[in-house]
């Protein structure tokens, strides 16, 4: 357990990493065909097919958000905010049809003009291994205040 | 302060109208406490004791159904201490009692108890102090609109042309009605009200700002906002406008081609307009759905819509939801769907158009120079059939409307 620990471990800075970097090609290439990443809103538990979410991407959404941000007339992202995270308090929270799924906390510093902005929260990956190592399936975001407004959020969370 | 007539021109309006503190405060009282305001939608509260909370400008409003099924507004506030009575964002109650000392409301208002009565000398608080009620309410196809004027223009009058928007939105709906039950995502800006409001109308920057988006998506959009499109900008009247994309759906002729969709992908859908409303149905899905500027609040943006809050000169926060039609849970899938992945904090659309309000707020902190040109089209305004000025899509009638009604609430005694 100790070593899937880490080796999982090891896979969510990688991520975190990439995304913090805006490395867009390396960070799709870690999802599987049938990804989801959700961030909901309102509550960590709503029902992403009847209320509104802030992103609820298929694998096909994630790759028309990765061209967008790619293009470099995103002009939320153009230029890409400077950004840092911490992942952390990671802990294997089961299995399910073969994937581990994975809880961690996160903090996130985004440097934009005039502020500098933090956000917070849970994440939930479902991650899966394959020939190609391990993968996501799943990334859930739990911001903490995802029932508050929230600015704009043009960046790989 | 100068005079606002010297600060809103036929043509253009001085920056300070984004920037001066004294003017948010003033519209305020003249525009948000004194016309219409679009509050929520009788879907929101869908049985007896139901509520939710909402604002006008600034002010807190709970919006309830009472126990007779009446739809009631109230300011959010303790008839004692003001302490905010209403905390939950939506629930179900036939009362409200104030953690504060306990003193308990009916969900009609009236002051139902308080504790420890021998402390008012056996009085009568009762009578005189029920929640305050908003003064007028008033709804249009299930749409709740506040007004914190004591007397006015009805709502009917105030909506004028633009109630045939509401008519064509819920006319989507096989049932005849939306339903707002998606929740709605709340997204915080750095911009001044206006610049919502005006970058929601202008038919001339999608082409630029969205323009990401619509290459990477083969998205037809951006060409409903071209030179040469036939679409019109139109001056509903009373600061409403409407950018009409009809003509360019007319031309195309093809039924949900507004939606980006065929008939074939929503037969659950499209039978059931068809039953509804016979040969009129195609011209319906022809036409689709509005894009109307309800001043000053409630933007209906074809499958979604946006309410504009205020909260300080600089700062507006925007609700956003999916328009839900009732009796259509295939085509609702999709508009949800598709809202998620447009607006929002995160949207592919929407987080662009908030980084241009802010990167407006900013620009016109430079003092020179002092104004913003409302130009565009002034040349070629003309009148439509049913005697509305109207542009091309991409002219700045829609702004230069909008900004003489707010000349005329702002100037007046």
């Amino acid at each position: 357990m100790t070593e899937l620990l880490r080796e999982i471990e090891e896979f969510l800075y990688r991520e975190a990493r990439l995304a913090d970097e805006h490395a867009y090609d390396q960070w799709e290439a870690l999802w599987t065909d049938d990804a989801l990443y959700w961030v909901p809103y309102g509550a960590d538990d709503i029902d992403p097919k009847a209320r509104m979410s802030v992103i609820y991407d298929n694998r096909s959404r994630i790759a028309t958000r990765i061209k967008q941000f790619k293009t470099g007339k995103r002009h939320s992202a153009a230029p890409p905010p400077r950004l840092r995270r911490i992942v952390s308090n990671v802990e294997c929270l089961g299995e399910e049809n073969g994937d581990v799924l994975v809880g961690a906390n996160f903090v996130i510093y985004e440097s934009r003009e005039q502020e500098m902005r933090v956000w917070a929260g849970r994440n939930e990956y479902r991650v899966r291994r394959t020939g190609d190592g391990l993968r996501m399936a799943a990334k859930k975001i739990f911001l903490v205040n995802n029932d508050q407004p929230l600015g704009t959020l043009a960046f790989l969370i | 302060m100068r005079d606002l007539g010297d600060l809103v021109q036929a043509d253009r309006v001085h920056g300070s109208l984004y920037t001066d503190r004294a003017i948010f405060e003033q519209e305020l009282e003249r525009i948000w406490y004194h016309t219409w305001v679009y509050v929520g939608h009788v879907s929101e509260v869908p049985e007896r004791n139901t509520f939710v909370r909402k604002s006008i400008g600034r002010q807190p409003v709970i919006l309830t159904r009472d126990r007779d099924g009446e739809i009631r507004l109230f300011l959010n506030r303790c008839s004692h201490r003001a302490n905010l009575l209403c905390e939950p964002e939506r629930g179900s109650a036939t009362s409200f009692r104030c953690p504060y000392h306990g003193w308990t409301f009916s969900n009609a208002g009236e002051l139902i108890g308080y504790p420890f009565q021998s402390g008012y000398g056996g009085g009568e608080l009762k009578k005189d102090l029920g929640l305050a009620r908003v003064p007028r309410i008033d709804t249009y196809q299930g749409f709740v609109f506040g007004s914190l004027a004591e007397e006015g223009p009805s709502l009917r009058d105030h909506l004028g042309s633009a109630r045939e928007a509401f008519d064509r939105l819920v006319r989507l709906s096989p049932e005849g009605e939306v339903e707002l039950t998606a929740g709605w995502v709340k997204h915080k800006v750095r911009a001044n009200w206006k610049m919502l409001l005006e970058n929601e109308t202008d038919g001339y920057h999608p082409q630029f700002v969205h323009a990401s988006i619509f290459s990477v998506a083969q998205s037809g959009i951006g060409e409903l906002y071209g030179e040469k499109s036939t679409a019109v900008a139109r001056d509903l009247g009373g600061g409403h406008t409407e950018n009409d994309l009809r003509p360019e759906f007319r031309r195309i002729g093809q039924p949900l081609g507004w939606f980006g969709t065929t008939p074939e992908r929503l037969p659950g859908y499209v039978a059931k307009m068809r039953e509804t409303y016979g040969e009129a149905a195609d011209e319906i899905l022809i036409d689709g759905s509005p894009h109307v500027m309800v001043f000053p609040n409630l933007f209906i943006a074809e499958i979604q819509l946006f309410v504009i809050e205020p909260v300080a000169v600089d700062e507006t926060v925007q609700h956003v939801t999916a328009v839900q039609l009732k009796g259509a849970p295939d085509m609702n899938r999709r508009m949800l769907h598709q809202t998620i992945g447009s607006v929002g904090p995160a949207g592919l659309l929407l987080a662009d158009d908030s980084e241009m309000y802010e990167r407006n707020q900013r620009g016109v902190q430079a003092r020179t120079p002092e104004w913003l040109v409302l130009r565009r089209g002034l040349h070629r305004e003309r009148l439509d059939a049913d005697g509305h000025p109207v542009g091309d899509a991409t002219d700045e009638i829609t702004l230069r409307a909008m900004w003489r009604h707010y000349r005329s609430l702002m100037e007046a005694e």
